[in-house]
């Protein structure tokens, strides 16, 4: 029989109060009534537990160091000994080929049975060499552990978007999970950021071990439940959004009263996540909080849309990069100089024609 | 010294009062989704006193945005219903009979009359074919093209699971990429606009002072004059 998470927390040392009060907070942060803690608690008593893949591909491993970060220590302690059981090369206790006889171990014995986390994404230039893992290019060690999963969790902006590897002009092709050819029509569930947020991370995975099935998902594959708002409509700076109240530039006075940061470059008003509502590092603070503007780390494509600091895209393809209202106004100089321009010339035409009649 | 001559002028009712309702009230919001759409993107100087329950104003400027964005959506709306039961000249900027080598032809005449290589241009009782693709392709799909995505910009505040963003936010923004891709083709859609009506409003000038015919009291009145009895 396989062993259930409850076990497993209980050979960690943890005790039945402390796991009682992870189950509570669990439903709260899954916004939950309090009639689903006891539920949670007993799917972690009764179900064996779930194995989960977690692969490393091109990253930064920020997703990781989110994710150990859980604020309530119990959710680091649980989760993280329970998935470290199977494979995470960055903190797995195994390495070499001990570490990646693990990956074969798990598919054999829970074929179609367990989670693959993907944290980074595959580059598929030159068949895939500008990422090798344990001697063989990252996608193969991907599209092999996909084939056999039940479903797939792309961690973080790279698995879900690509972000700065896949940034123009992507000289590896770093490819998201969902792009990857071979990857089939497996479940996946986005979770994008650089990082995410790490409670987001936990919620997701305690979600679906809960259960048993996906957590709902937009259109394009985000868990509704943290990513269905923008950063701006749950935003403590909103009020002074509507009153016209901006930070003109770092260091004004605006700045220091705590002024909405659209005018420096704000991307709140066009990024959806729960930085706003969830917060970071246990709910201490977020960047906007911190003073500076959101750079919209979330979005598909965050790094090929200009500066941080600016609220319109560079849009290329004109020579020179430039931005819509830059692009406008050169367009209704050009119309309104070329309407004046033959307005004149008209004017000039009409002035000898009744020259001519007279 | 000369003597005025009196000419008497042909008149044809051409635009019932829904079609001028809708062009004055189109205007009209079109003024106002261009003003307040830019300040929405550059916002005025900052308000710098008090708290901010005290002010609301980049949320008035969102609100006559948001006003006058369905003031133009239930324009156009009736339009279109104008364009189905009304008279050919209420379809005719919808649907420009490109198929036909004569409106080409006129479209050619009409280009070089603005070039003023030819002295005059030929008579019309609705829009001459350039007007006509003019209108057609910067004002119909462009408003078309503001509508969805402007719609789709609105629901993503209103949130899920109202119809804004059932209908539009929900598969627009993954069409586009993301909301700031949106943000920018709606500049982009604004600009388009504001080169239309500075086209618009100049052609509309300088066709009243030198074509045939009458232009901007047609749009006030119904009727169209024209200023000489020769046939085309």
């Amino acid at each position: 029989m396989h062993e259930t998470f409850y076990d497993v927390m209980r050979r960690q040392g943890i005790t039945r109060r402390s796991f009682l009060k992870y189950c509570s907070l669990a439903a709260a942060a899954l916004g939950l009534g309090p009639e689903f803690a006891p539920k949670i608690a007993h799917a972690m008593e009764t179900k064996p537990r779930i194995p989960v893949l977690w692969l490393h591909g091109l990253e930064c491993t920020c997703c990781s160091e989110s994710f150990i970060r859980s604020a309530h220590p119990l959710a680091k302690d649980v989760i993280l000994s329970m998935i470290s059981l199977d494979y995470d090369d960055t903190i797995m206790a195994a390495a070499g080929h001990q570490a990646e006889a693990i990956i074969e171990e798990t598919i054999e014995k829970y074929d179609g049975n367990f989670i693959l986390a993907v944290e980074g994404n595959a580059p598929l230039n030159e068949d895939g060499m500008y990422c090798i893992i344990g001697g063989k290019p990252f996608v193969e060690q991907l599209t092999h552990a996909a084939k056999h999963a039940k479903a797939i969790i792309s961690w973080g902006s790279c698995a879900s978007w690509g972000c700065v590897q896949a940034a123009r002009p992507n000289p590896t092709r770093a490819t998201p999970t969902h792009k990857v050819p071979g990857i089939g029509n497996k479940p996946i569930i986005k979770v994008p950021g650089c990082p995410p947020i790490s409670e987001v991370m936990t919620a997701v995975i305690t979600y679906m071990l809960t259960f048993e099935k996906m957590p709902s998902l937009d259109r394009q594959g985000r868990p509704k439940m943290f990513y269905s708002q923008r950063i701006h409509d749950k935003c403590y700076r909103r009020p002074h959004f509507d009153a016209g109240q901006f930070v003109e530039k770092f260091d004004d006075e605006g700045a220091k009263k705590g002024y909405c940061l659209y005018k420096v470059g704000c991307k709140g008003p066009t990024t959806y996540n729960a930085c706003s509502t969830v917060r970071w590092s246990g709910g201490l603070s977020f960047p906007i909080q911190a003073g500076h503007p959101c750079i919209g780390c979330s979005e598909d494509g965050f790094w090929d849309k200009g500066s941080f600091y600016d609220r319109l895209t560079d849009i290329h393809g004109f020579g020179v990069e430039a931005d819509a209202d830059e692009i406008g106004t050169t367009a209704a100089v050009i119309v309104g100089g070329a309407a004046a321009i033959h307005a004149g010339a008209s004017a000039v035409k009409r002035a000898t024609q009744q020259g001519d009649q007279e | 010294m000369s003597v005025a001559k009196i000419h008497t002028e042909e008149a044809i009712y051409v635009y019932g009062p829904w079609i001028r309702i809708w062009h004055w009230t189109q205007a009209f919001a079109i003024l106002v989704l261009g003003v307040t759409g830019y300040l929405i993107g550059a916002p005025p100087e900052s308000v710098s006193s008090g708290e901010a329950s005290d002010h609301f104003q980049m949320g008035y400027i969102r609100y006559f945005h948001f006003c006058a964005a369905y003031i133009l959506i239930i324009g156009f709306v009736v339009r279109i219903w104008r364009a189905i039961v009304g008279n050919r000249h209420n379809r005719e900027i919808f649907l420009p009979p490109v198929w036909r080598t004569s409106f080409w032809s006129e479209v050619w005449h009409e280009i070089k009359w603005y070039a003023l290589v030819i002295p005059e241009p030929k008579k019309y009782v609705g829009h001459n074919p350039l007007a006509l693709l003019a209108m057609h392709i910067m004002y119909v799909w462009t408003t078309i093209f503001m509508i969805i995505t402007g719609l789709s910009l609105y629901g993503e505040g209103t949130g899920m699971g109202t119809w804004q963003h059932t209908f539009f936010t929900s598969w627009v923004n993954p069409l586009f990429g993301q909301s700031q891709d949106v943000h920018t083709w709606h500049h982009l859609g604004m600009w388009m606009l504001i080169c239309f009506v500075i086209t618009h409003v100049y052609v509309a000038v300088r066709e009243d002072i030198m074509s045939r015919q009458s232009i901007i009291s047609s749009m006030i009145s119904g009727w169209r004059t024209f200023k000489d009895n020769r046939s085309n």
